[in-house]
């Protein structure tokens, strides 16, 4: 049965108080931009110039072009052939290979680079960060690139075979412009990952401008230099969103299809068949083997003490995670419900603010919650709840995705006949759109939850002094060179991430979640 | 004791959707209001339950203004049903806890549900389903106990079987007619199904472009449209110029005095004149009203074009003779004339062979509209 959207949504105007609430939490969450402007403006031209005109920065902007200039291409090829592989060929093992190419999203970077620069020492510069990134962020086009193709309808193919395109042709003047917009959402998050990436790139001493952020920080403070760099660092996070905005042109949203009723004709790869097999495995083995033995390895040396403290450092990260989860789900719920139920312009508006602020890496969203509240509300510099502001702006996209897609399955005929069976508009969101919106809002919190036990770089800037939560525990072992020591956490970040990602990995293969 | 609307209108933006409508619905009777899709008739239907507010008008039920220029009543104060296209069954609770939904916490007993489930004719063992558990026309009947169980004085029925399948839309619909006429409440449907309306209840009433156009008894909007676009609407016609005779003959089975037109189909009687003494007059003729008669002995008006069977029946394709003042105009090998198809029964099909001449008669009389500017 179609349910067919009989009520327009112009019906009736969002109500005023309503939208007025959700400018405010947009304004918020836009601080930091605000942060890095200000910033630009107050240290007017000539200092600017004086900090950024140099060649430390024409370094950084190098590494930067070269990670990129290698780092996306890599990954997009990875990630496309990875789902192709496992969607329309007969790839040996691929129900397995599936689940294993999306795994090492559940490997923070800087854990996967901890992995490796400990086994392979002279992994470094350039080849090693192109490599440690590509390993980690490929999966983030992997999955766009997997869920678009079984959204596909498989006749399209079939279609296009008839009309005599071989295999080949019919990949690349039929499926692959399909998967383009999906793909190319995988592609801006691997951008501003990027960009924002701080641990995995500190580890084998490769420089870019989060790296220098971070450095510029510790020796000045939030001092001039950490603001010119962020100002820069904006600005290039800014040039991934505008040449985003101008691929991406009028389209909104990769169309995918609610799941294909036929099976897609799998490709015979013939002998080709043990030679993907054998990528595939080489695959798995960089992204995934090689850290977790690695980690596996020093678990072996590390101190029983070690342990001991692991329980703490999980339950307090687990309190800030949970604390942020909720608030980002707070937040989220009035723009999600804006954006589903009252579509217009200004609503578009408002959740393009949102999506930038958050776009913005988390070292500019630190420094920024680090300069207002030390001049605006010095009460909450290091507090929790800057912590949790920061992670509300870094994860609000985690959570729009599941609260904007769970309000935008319950159809608003349910309220209305709630309605007209004589109760009252808030009782009837209470009994009929609450209990459905359940799923999605705990799906929210898991993902925010993880996504927060596994931040490193705000919380290194941003956290009580003697905060300790895994993320920043594994940093101050393994950037202390103490490995074993930096085991146990490295695990305990792996395991945190498997919920969050196995989520995600239902969601792009289109089961349900109960 | 009444539904009533006086001078309703409601625009979106710019967009005008409904505009000066007035309706009375008696106490306990049913009426259908038909329209194409964008016609506004589900706005009317939302309007009246309280989802939208009109910008001008008043609705009142049963002496209580529940919409006009003082305010409104808000939906869930208003005491009338809806059931909504899809049924709209809250997918979290079963069928017995959707039926209570809404019903005041003592009254939630399982001997009220059961109750309600046999007014809906549903089976009692169907309590503790879950709503994906039931067939289409099964969640229809029961939204339908749903909003039975408040004991509403109007329900409103949203296209409730346009998302079945046929089989089980005539099912449904006998089933929902049978519910409704044993409860006696007041029913306002909306469809875009020119059958379903006409068959619904006490008044149909068509909406075309925000307005209301016509309303009365099914039989009486049927035999006397008010406009050709109305006719149309309601079902298959044909429309043919048409030359009053001036001099009124005498035809058997017809009283003196009634009117007459000269057409392509022959000269025949007016039913109902609407076209308002206009100059140029077309004559509206349903093809039930067609007889054919392939025996006759002087040829005919018209000529069989092709004969295709279509199942128990089969579709005669006509060109009708054009009308001149001289006459009747005919040739065979020309394009001129008027093309009909008609059905007959499928043992009859083989009396019509293409290329025959035949002659067509119309029985039971035209409407005569003024002739549309082309």
């Amino acid at each position: 049965m179609t349910r067919q959207p009989t009520v327009p949504a112009r019906e009736r105007p969002a109500p005023v108080g309503f939208v007025a609430l959700v400018v405010v939490l947009v304004a918020g969450s836009l601080v930091p931009a605000g942060y890095v402007v200000q910033a630009a403006i107050s240290m007017g031209w000539p200092a600017l110039s004086e900090l950024v005109f140099r060649a430390h920065v024409g370094h950084l902007l190098a590494n930067t072009a070269l990670l990129m200039v290698f780092g996306i291409p890599l990954a997009l090829v990875l990630g496309i052939g990875a789902a192709w592989l496992v969607e329309r060929t007969d790839l040996p093992l691929r129900r397995f290979f599936a689940i294993a190419f999306a795994a090492p999203l559940a490997i923070p970077a800087f854990v996967a680079s901890y992995g490796w620069a400990s086994a392979v020492p002279s992994l470094q510069g350039i080849v090693g960060g192109v490599l440690i990134a590509v390993l980690s962020y490929s999966p983030l086009v992997y999955l766009p690139a997997l869920a678009a193709l079984r959204g596909l309808d498989p006749a399209l193919e079939d279609t296009a075979r008839s009309l005599g395109f071989g295999p080949w042709k019919v990949f690349f003047r039929v499926v692959l412009p399909q998967l383009r917009l999906a793909v190319l959402g995988g592609v801006v998050v691997v951008a501003l990952h990027l960009l924002a990436e701080f641990g995995a790139f500190a580890f084998i001493r490769f420089d870019t401008f989060t790296t220098a952020i971070i450095t510029a920080y510790s020796s000045t403070f939030a001092g001039p230099n950490a603001a010119a760099l962020g100002v820069v660092l904006a600005l290039l996070c800014l040039v991934v969103l505008v040449i985003e905005g101008m691929v991406r042109g009028r389209a909104r949203y990769a169309r995918v299809g609610s799941g294909a009723a036929q099976q897609a004709v799998r490709l015979r790869l013939g002998r080709a068949r043990w030679v993907a097999l054998v990528i595939a495995i080489g695959c798995v083995v960089l992204a995934v083997v090689v850290p977790l033995v690695s980690v596996v390895r020093w678990l072996a040396q590390t101190d029983p003490a070690v342990f001991v403290d692991l329980a703490g450092a999980a339950a307090e990260t687990l309190l800030l995670g949970t604390l942020g989860a909720f608030a980002a789900v707070l937040v989220g719920l009035p723009i999600a419900w804006l954006s589903v139920r009252y579509p217009s312009r200004t609503v578009r508006v408002l959740e393009g603010g949102s999506y930038v602020a958050s776009s913005l890496p988390a070292i500019i969203i630190a420094l920024a919650l680090v300069t207002v509240s030390l001049k605006v509300v010095p009460a909450l510099y290091q507090t929790v709840a800057t912590v949790v502001i920061a992670y509300v702006i870094i994860f609000l996209p985690r959570a729009l995705v599941p609260l904007r897609a769970g309000i935008a399955q319950i159809p608003q005929g349910l309220e209305e006949a709630a309605r007209s069976l004589g109760v009252a508009p808030w009782r009837a969101r209470l009994r009929v759109t609450l209990p459905l919106l359940l799923p999605s809002l705990a799906a929210a919190v898991a993902l925010v939850a993880l996504g927060a036990a596994n931040e490193l770089t705000a919380t290194l800037l941003l956290a009580p002094t003697g905060t300790r939560t895994v993320a920043t525990q594994f940093w101050s072992a393994a950037s202390a060179i103490d490995y074993p020591g930096a085991a146990p956490y490295a695990l305990l970040l792996v395991v945190l991430s498997i919920p969050a990602v196995a989520l995600m990995f239902a969601h792009a293969t289109g089961r349900r979640l109960r | 004791m009444s539904l009533h609307l006086d001078g309703v209108s409601k625009a979106y933006g710019h967009t005008s959707v409904l505009r000066d409508v007035s309706l009375d619905v008696p106490a306990g009777s049913r009426i259908a209001l038909v329209g194409a899709s964008g016609s506004g008739k589900t706005t009317l239907l939302r309007l009246i339950a309280g989802f939208v507010e009109p910008d001008a008008g008043t609705i009142t039920l049963n002496g209580r203004t529940l919409a006009g220029p003082h305010g409104s009543v808000p939906a869930h104060r208003r005491g009338i049903g809806y059931v909504a296209q899809d049924g709209a069954l809250f997918p979290h609770l079963s069928v017995a806890r959707n039926v209570a939904f809404g019903l005041p916490r003592r009254e939630r007993t399982t001997a009220r549900v059961h109750e309600l489930l046999d007014l809906a004719s549903l089976d009692r063992s169907l309590a503790d389903r879950m709503p994906h558990e039931l067939s289409g026309g099964q969640q229809q009947r029961v939204a339908l106990a749903r909003a039975l169980a408040q004991r509403p004085s109007v329900i409103l029925l949203d296209e409730p079987f346009s998302a079945l399948d046929t089989g089980l839309r005539a099912q449904t619909r006998n089933a929902v007619q049978y519910v409704l006429e044993r409860s006696g409440v007041t029913a306002v449907l909306v469809t875009h199904d020119q059958a379903e309306a006409l068959s619904f209840g006490h008044q149909v009433g068509v909406i075309a472009d925000g307005r209301l156009v016509q309303a009365g008894a099914p039989a009486d909007v049927f035999d006397a449209p008010v406009s050709p676009g109305v006719a149309e609407f309601l079902g298959d016609m044909v429309m043919v110029p048409a030359v009053p005779v001036t001099a009124p003959l005498r035809i058997v089975g017809h009283p003196t005095g009634t009117m007459q037109v000269n057409c392509a189909l022959g000269c025949v009687a007016v039913r109902h004149d609407h076209s308002g003494g206009a100059k140029e007059v077309s004559a509206m003729v349903r093809p039930d009203q067609l007889r054919l008669n392939a025996d006759a002995p002087d040829g005919g008006n018209a000529t069989v074009l092709a004969v295709k069977p279509a199942g128990s029946s089969a579709e005669v394709r006509l060109r009708i003779g054009v009308h001149t003042p001289a006459g009747i105009a005919y040739s065979a090998d020309t394009e001129a004339g008027l093309e009909v198809v008609h059905k007959v029964p499928l043992h009859e099909a083989g009396r019509y062979v293409p290329g025959s001449a035949i002659d067509v008669a119309v029985d039971g009389g035209v409407v005569l509209y003024p002739t549309p500017v082309s």
